[in-house]
């Protein structure tokens, strides 16, 4: 074999993965650059790849734009009430799935993977009836519990698959120190869970800060509490044609789950993998 | 490996005695897990059980507006269900519902595979960049990367009919997408491909990279072809996780709601209308709450197929020792 061959065989497969790049990156790229880009030069018949002079005009529109501020605090509130909810209800069960002996245990996690699986998207008519008869329409607790309830499941498959990679002794050992149960537990596991704990935050983050169908449906007369993915939707009565102010908007709106996804990468694949779901 | 990591901890092989001054009486003991359960058990039994059962009885009664409003809804047995059947709108969307989720599945399984193979053959930098590109779009939040694609896809000042024009097909100068059904159809496939192959790419890197490489030595030293080696070492290796991702992106082309009511409510004439969307049209804007519900049971009954094809994978991978 002569010294040339392994390179000129590279040739293709560097092709290959300079497309796979491409394709994955334009989208993201084109969003952004279109909302930096000054409107004559988004409605023109030669686009630019990069643009020639830079605005922050749409981003200014879509922050001021009518209950921009309202809908981000909505969203922050909802996500952020259905992750700690989730958390604090995974923490216990995955305690008691990974370290206490009990009847019905595998029946338990049979029940978390059926639930992790469930056919959400197909439940939407149930529970707007039930929220409706127990007037909990148009209300944002909804929105925080249907979402504890999706990203539940999740939490605990994870948390218990990190529990149980602590070694029961060292929980044992403080005990044994005079610890009661529940202080080994803090003192011990729980900071050792940290990284657990946050991954699965993050990932319930994500959930709950993109769901659309509920929050569409759920949310129908009370304008003011939707939350910013069906603004985001709606833009194009918001914004008439402005896609400049539409692609800033979306810009703002996927910056949280971008950069928590990037700060995340070496966790995404193992997390995912483990709880076996997509956002 | 992910099932596989999951297997609980072989607490039998444990010593058994635990320190004895915490068990003097054992009952207090034994309600503790319990209790801790008890919140996620009471939140599931309530938000996704009740829902269900909720769901069915709703499909096997007269629950129009009328009947929301005034709450006395009548049992009509499966009347709903054979209105259903007979419609042949319905079975139109059934249909429609395979092909839109074979389409997408064959299309991200070929080639979040190569993708896979792929970066297992680049070198380090080039699959440090090929895998934060895929993370990436991964991350692109489902709203945003549908408003993005209507952009690109706009038919005035769209990036895609103006490279097309540039490239010399003046067919596709102001080609309106979104009113014709194929070409919305392919922009959804497009899109729900774009956002799917990045989990399933790297979740197969991932599975790639535990195969050892001895194994591809010693088979390459045998005289083995590329495509010999993938047929009889690698697909082998990766079968469990490549059926698990399989069963996967079938539930989740299922769950394709939200791409399809963002871009096109299921439109123009249909053309994208799968059998979520159409439940959630019947329901919610016809007001036909029996028919959308027994329709959402009909997709429940189609994807509890792929459940059960998915759970014995993965139980059979739990209990296998490895």
């Amino acid at each position: 074999m002569t010294p040339l061959r392994p390179r000129v065989r590279r040739v293709p497969l560097n092709a290959a993965a300079v497309v796979t790049v491409v394709v994955c990156l334009f989208p993201v790229y084109w969003m952004v650059s279109t909302a930096f880009k000054p409107s004559r030069d988004i409605r023109s018949a030669e686009p630019r790849i990069v643009p020639c002079t830079w605005t922050l005009d749409h981003f200014r529109r879509a922050v001021q734009a009518d209950g921009f501020e309202l809908f981000w605090r909505n969203s922050v509130l909802v996500t952020l009430g259905a992750v700690l909810l989730s958390l604090f209800v995974a923490l216990g069960a995955s305690f008691a799935v990974a370290r206490l002996r009990w009847k019905g245990r595998r029946q338990f996690m049979l029940l978390v993977f059926v639930a992790q699986m469930a056919p959400w998207e197909s439940l939407i008519i149930p529970i707007y009836i039930i929220s409706r008869d127990t007037d909990m329409l148009d209300r944002l607790p909804t929105l925080t519990l249907v979402y504890f309830m999706i990203t539940l499941p999740f939490t605990i498959v994870v948390l218990r698959g990190f529990l149980a990679t602590i070694p029961p002794e060292l929980e044992e050992a403080a005990q044994v120190d005079g610890c009661t149960r529940t202080g080994a537990f803090t003192r011990v596991a729980l900071p050792l869970l940290a990284p657990g704990l946050m991954a699965t935050s993050l990932f319930g983050f994500i959930t709950a800060w993109n769901e659309f169908a509920y929050a569409n449906f759920l949310i129908i007369k009370q304008q003011d509490n939707r939350t910013l993915p069906v603004w985001l939707s709606s833009f194009q009565n918001t914004f008439g044609t402005d896609w400049g102010a539409t692609m800033a908007a979306s810009t703002l709106f996927a910056l949280p789950a971008l950069v928590i996804f990037l700060l995340l990468q070496r966790h995404v694949t193992s997390g995912f993998a483990a709880g076996a779901v997509k956002g | 490996m992910p099932a596989v990591r999951e297997r609980p901890a072989p607490r039998v092989h444990r010593p058994p005695e635990e320190p004895p001054v915490r068990r003097p009486g054992r009952s207090p003991h034994h309600l503790w897990p319990y209790a801790l359960i008890a919140p996620a058990v009471g939140g599931m039994l309530y938000l996704l059980v009740y829902p269900l059962v909720r769901a069915v009885v709703i499909s096997l009664q007269d629950f129009r507006l009328r009947q929301l409003i005034s709450g006395d809804a009548e049992f009509v047995g499966l009347r709903n269900y054979r209105t259903l059947l007979s419609d042949p709108r319905f079975w139109e969307v059934t249909g429609r519902t395979f092909v839109f989720m074979a389409v997408n599945v064959v299309l991200i399984m070929v080639i979040s595979t190569l993708v896979a193979l792929m970066t297992e053959r680049l070198r380090r930098a080039g699959r440090t960049v090929v895998l934060c590109s895929l993370v990436l779009a991964w991350a692109m939040p489902v709203v945003a990367a549908t408003t993005v694609f209507q952009w690109l896809f706009h038919s005035e000042f769209g990036i895609v009919n103006q490279s097309l024009t540039a490239l010399g097909f003046g067919s596709f100068d102001r080609y309106p997408w979104f009113a014709n059904g194929t070409a919305s159809f392919t922009i959804l496939v497009l899109l729900i491909v774009w956002q799917s192959v990045p989990f399933a790419a790297v979740t197969l890197y991932s599975a790639l990279t535990t195969v050892p490489a001895e194994l591809y030595e010693s088979a390459r030293l045998d005289g083995a072809s590329g495509s010999r080696i993938f047929r009889s070492l690698t697909f082998p290796m990766l079968r469990p996780i490549f059926m698990l991702v399989l069963s996967l992106e079938v539930i989740w082309t299922f769950k394709a709601f939200v791409q399809i009511w963002v871009m096109t409510r299921g439109g123009p004439d249909d053309a994208t209308t799968i059998l979520p969307v159409y439940a959630v049209q019947t329901a919610l804007s016809s007001q036909r709450y029996d028919l959308g519900s027994a329709a959402s049971m009909i997709t429940v009954v189609l994807m509890s197929g792929v459940l059960v094809l998915y759970f014995r994978q993965m139980f059979r991978q739990e209990d296998d020792p490895r």
